[in-house]
């Protein structure tokens, strides 16, 4: 098939950027969205262009590298599905196909289509984790966990940190990616002694990156790939009131 | 043969202790010297990689007091390719009552390894293997669980017991994200300095020790060096030699290729894993293979048609016109047998003319009595994430088709040559994880990736580097010239790489290189396809140097500059595995050389000739092979058998 791409060229973060049109042709449904951009770099490169900058690393949906806002939806139109494990038989013969990097004031754009994700990695800093040097753990089966309370705290561990949530909020929020470790960790009877110190200082390094507030939308939880459920917000905001009130 | 090479002196691993070898560890640790608390602060140690191994090692060094410098290439931490780790970690908890031990899996890993590994090693891993489930449980990595709240098992290939840890198909995820967060921990504490989007270039030696790292920032450009007191490469894997593989697309041997370059020996780089069940390749633009976890195994039947070029749909293939060739042959351990065994027998039936799917490279994994069995929804709860992955690949919904596999490129045994104390040739330079060569011999057994990785960054490395590092008082300043000399060569790469100009991409070679190594270097070698891969590597790799074409400048970021950097090296690589898979007349394990098998076509071990890891050193006349003679006493060798 053969398809028009409108595609958001940005040489830095001080460039204001511009989108620019491609025609692409013979792309076989089997491709990865990826894939056919790489057919389109080769091609760049060869006639002496600069070819399109994107982030992406393992390919198959975990490593949360890749995103991009195709046709204005973050990953593309199909749900729970990253980027990169987006393929090509989901588009139409002949159709025109935008695509732009995640847009946020705490993702400034590194260059095109690569952004710099790296508030998420403070937030986690703030609080994401349970203090347990190497060495210092009991037996595992020292403390039962109830299946139901495993499977909800696995449920929200699957997140990859891809920061489509964000690029699909309005608010710009990075209240599902927060609520995520929160709900994750809190879950279990490991996060416990920690749960209310970790709620307040995410939130607040979340605040203090400059994403927006959650008024429920719940775009977020659209676009999100592994699916995590909006009642995630719910329990973060529950978690961090308590602590507010002390 | 385009590459002469000699034999040097051979090699020995001094650091091991002696005595019954269920207390060597303890008496390593015990001996080790220690560092005092207030002394680890003035201490650097660079750490290169962020994945289990480097994840795991950064953090707990920083926790220890050390000041810590980790770099990744990637734009965070938590982006390593262990995060695609899906089916689970082995360790001998003995959880299931059912026989396991820390001897027990000792002995399937050295046997799974097929008497290629250190048995002093193994030992260890797997003593220390309960220790990292305790460890990543109270970090709140949610492992499956039973009913009664204690954890769930699952079988994995090579193993009779039901010894491995799992959290869905993303155990690796689970593990990575509680090293990670322990990472984040650490930066927060001030103890660990992250470089994110950072790619260890060249390594710095000074007086015989390595004291540094030259990283290119991805993001600007700009060449930096970071000196330390001891450096840490986690870099992981170098399957991507092989262009098609189920690693991350930046997987990359530059940084243990530079090291071995400076003098690090590079063991057993023929060690290959090709992993059974893979999805097929679907066309030519393909840009990299997907797994599909071996733990889809214990539930699917693998199967071809008993008629070569048989095209009929699966479902039109009665129960007796099937060949459920593992079962068949191996009744013992059926669909669980070893990767190595189960890929061989795929190319086997494939080469016979049964293979299924395009170009008739595939088998089936048939879960159709497990959804029987066990129903749907048992099924979905097990590998739910499995077969949507499948199905948004393929575009084929496997709960009513058989899934099509193939064997793919997913693991490199080989890697730096490093002692018990995992410290490399060069004093000072520790390799960890995938990076090194040390406990998976020829064959790695399933969910041991993860086991190694961990056991190496939070319990190993840190006991042994303090040894060390005790002595780091007196290291003295590193001598300027060589910082500017490791600086000088990193620059002039660039340079020439951007200077050819030339009319292919750099990943059109990467390719062309990658079909060469997976036809004469891949799960069937023989000494005239290995040849042939020593004559046509050279060539391909003169014609890269003269006709690539890298766009742009070295001034910010520049993708296509960075795959054209690891490219360069892997022709070398290519190159010193083609050489040891020559040299190495024998089949073993994940080896597998076609002139040496016994009647039943499995492979053939020579251990009068053969029982030694090859630590090649680099040098200017071509390579030097160092032999380390392997010694078995606990576990007696025998000629591996799943039957």
């Amino acid at each position: 098939m053969n398809l028009t791409l409108k595609i958001w060229r940005q040489n830095g973060s001080s460039d204001r950027g511009r989108m620019v049109t491609y025609e692409v042709q013979d792309v076989s449904p089997d491709m990865s969205f990826l894939e056919m951009l790489d057919v389109l770099n080769e091609r760049l490169t060869l006639e002496g262009d600069d070819p399109v900058a994107f982030d992406h690393d393992c390919r198959e949906g975990i490593c949360g590298m890749c995103g991009m806002v195709i046709n204005g939806v973050a990953h593309g139109e199909q749900r729970a599905t990253t980027t990169c494990q987006l393929h090509m038989r989901h588009f139409e013969d002949g159709a025109t196909v935008t695509i732009e990097p995640w847009r946020a004031a705490p993702f400034p754009v590194v260059k095109d289509l690569v952004v710099d994700r790296s508030s998420f990695d403070r937030i986690i800093q703030a609080g994401g984790f349970i203090s347990v040097p190497a060495g210092s753990a009991p037996d595992a089966h020292a403390v039962p966990v109830p299946k139901d309370d495993a499977d909800a705290a696995f449920d929200a561990a699957t997140c990859i940190g891809c920061g489509a949530c964000v690029a699909a909020c309005p608010n710009g929020s990075a209240s599902l990616f927060t609520a995520a470790k929160i709900t994750h960790l809190g879950l279990l009877p490991q996060g416990q002694p920690e749960r209310a110190a970790r709620a307040k200082a995410m939130v607040e390094q979340m605040d203090a990156e400059g994403f927006g507030g959650c008024t429920n939308t719940g775009e977020c939880t659209a676009v999100c790939p592994k699916g995590i459920p909006l009642d995630a917000i719910a329990r973060m905001n529950a978690d961090y009131l308590k602590t507010a009130s002390k | 043969m385009s590459l002469s090479w000699t034999i040097g002196e051979p090699i020995k691993d001094e650091k091991a202790p002696s005595g019954p070898i269920e207390e060597r560890w303890d008496t390593r640790r015990f001996q080790a010297k220690l560092v005092n608390p207030a002394n680890k602060r003035k201490l650097t140690v660079i750490v290169v990689g962020t994945g289990l191994a480097g994840g795991s090692a950064a953090a707990t060094l920083g926790e220890l007091g050390y000041k810590v410098k980790s770099f990744c290439y990637q734009d965070s931490p938590r982006r390593a390719h262990s995060i695609a780790a899906q089916g689970g970690i082995n360790a001998a908890k003995n959880y299931r009552g059912d026989g396991d031990s820390v001897h027990r899996l000792f002995y399937d890993t050295v046997k799974g390894g097929d008497f290629r590994a250190r048995e002093s090693n193994v030992y260890r891993l797997a003593q220390v293997s309960v220790n990292i489930i305790d460890q990543a449980v109270a970090q709140g990595v949610p492992f499956a669980r039973e009913y009664g709240g204690l954890l769930d098992t699952r079988s994995f290939g090579g193993a009779q017991v039901s010894r491995t840890f799992y959290a869905r198909g993303q155990t690796g995820q689970q593990l990575l994200l509680g090293a990670y967060q322990a990472l984040e921990r650490q930066i927060a504490a001030g103890t660990v300095e992250m470089h994110t989007r950072h790619e260890m270039l060249e390594l710095v030696i000074s007086d015989g020790r390595a004291r540094g790292v030259v990283v290119r920032d991805l993001v600007t450009g700009e060449v930096e060096t970071h000196l330390a007191d001891a450096v840490v490469l986690a870099t992981g894997g170098y399957g991507n030699v092989f262009f098609l593989s189920t690693n991350a697309k930046g997987c990359n041997t530059t940084a243990i290729w530079r090291a071995h370059q400076r003098g690090a020996m590079f063991a057993n780089p023929c060690y290959t894993q090709i992993h059974p069940t893979c999805i097929p390749v679907s066309g030519e633009y393909q840009s990299k293979l997907t797994l599909m976890s071996e733990s889809l195994r214990n539930d699917g039947r693998v199967w071809v048609p008993q008629r070569t070029g048989d095209d009929r749909t699966p479902a039109d293939i009665p129960e007796d016109e099937r060949d459920y060739y593992l079962e068949r042959i191996y009744p013992a351990f059926g669909n669980l047998v070893p990767r190595d065994i189960a890929s061989r027998a795929a190319k086997n039936v494939c080469d016979e003319g049964r293979g299924v799917g395009p170009g008739g490279l595939g088998v089936y994994l048939d879960f159709a009595d497990a959804i029987a069995r066990l129903g749907r929804e048992a099924v979905e709860k097990k590998y739910g994430n499995l077969f949507e992955m499948y199905e948004r690949i393929t575009g084929e919904n496997p709960y009513e088709t058989p899934m099509r596999i193939y064997p793919a490129v997913h693991y490199t045994m080989g890697g730096l040559w490093v002692d018990y104390d995992l410290q490399s040739t060069i004093p000072g330079l520790f390799v960890i994880g995938e990076a090194n060569f040390s406990d998976h011999g020829a064959n790695r057994l399933g969910a041991s990736a993860l086991m190694q990785g961990l056991a190496d960054g939070y319990f190993v490395l840190p006991t042994t580097l303090g040894d060390y590092l005790a002595g780091a008082g007196g290291f003295g300043e590193v001598d300027a010239t060589e910082v500017a000399q490791a600086e000088a060569a990193v620059q002039e790469k660039i340079d020439r790489l951007l200077a050819v100009n030339g009319t292919r991409t750099a990943d059109s070679y990467h390719r062309e290189l990658g079909r060469l190594m997976w036809d004469y270097c891949g799960m069937e070698r023989t000494d005239e396809s290995l040849r042939k891969a020593l004559e046509r590597i050279p060539e391909l790799r003169e014609e890269f140097w003269n006709n690539v074409k890298v766009p742009g400048d070295g001034e910010g970021l520049n993708q296509a500059l960075e795959r054209a950097g690891r490219v360069a090296d892997f022709f070398d690589l290519a190159e010193l595995m083609c050489l040891d898979a020559l040299h190495r007349t024998e089949s073993c394990g994940g080896h597998f050389r076609a002139e040496s098998q016994d009647a039943d076509g499995e492979a053939l071990r020579d251990d009068e000739h053969f029982a030694y890891v090859a630590a090649w050193e680099w040098g200017p006349e071509g390579p030097i092979l160092h032999k380390e003679q392997l010694e078995y006493e606990y576990v007696k060798m025998t000629q591996r058998s799943y039957k």
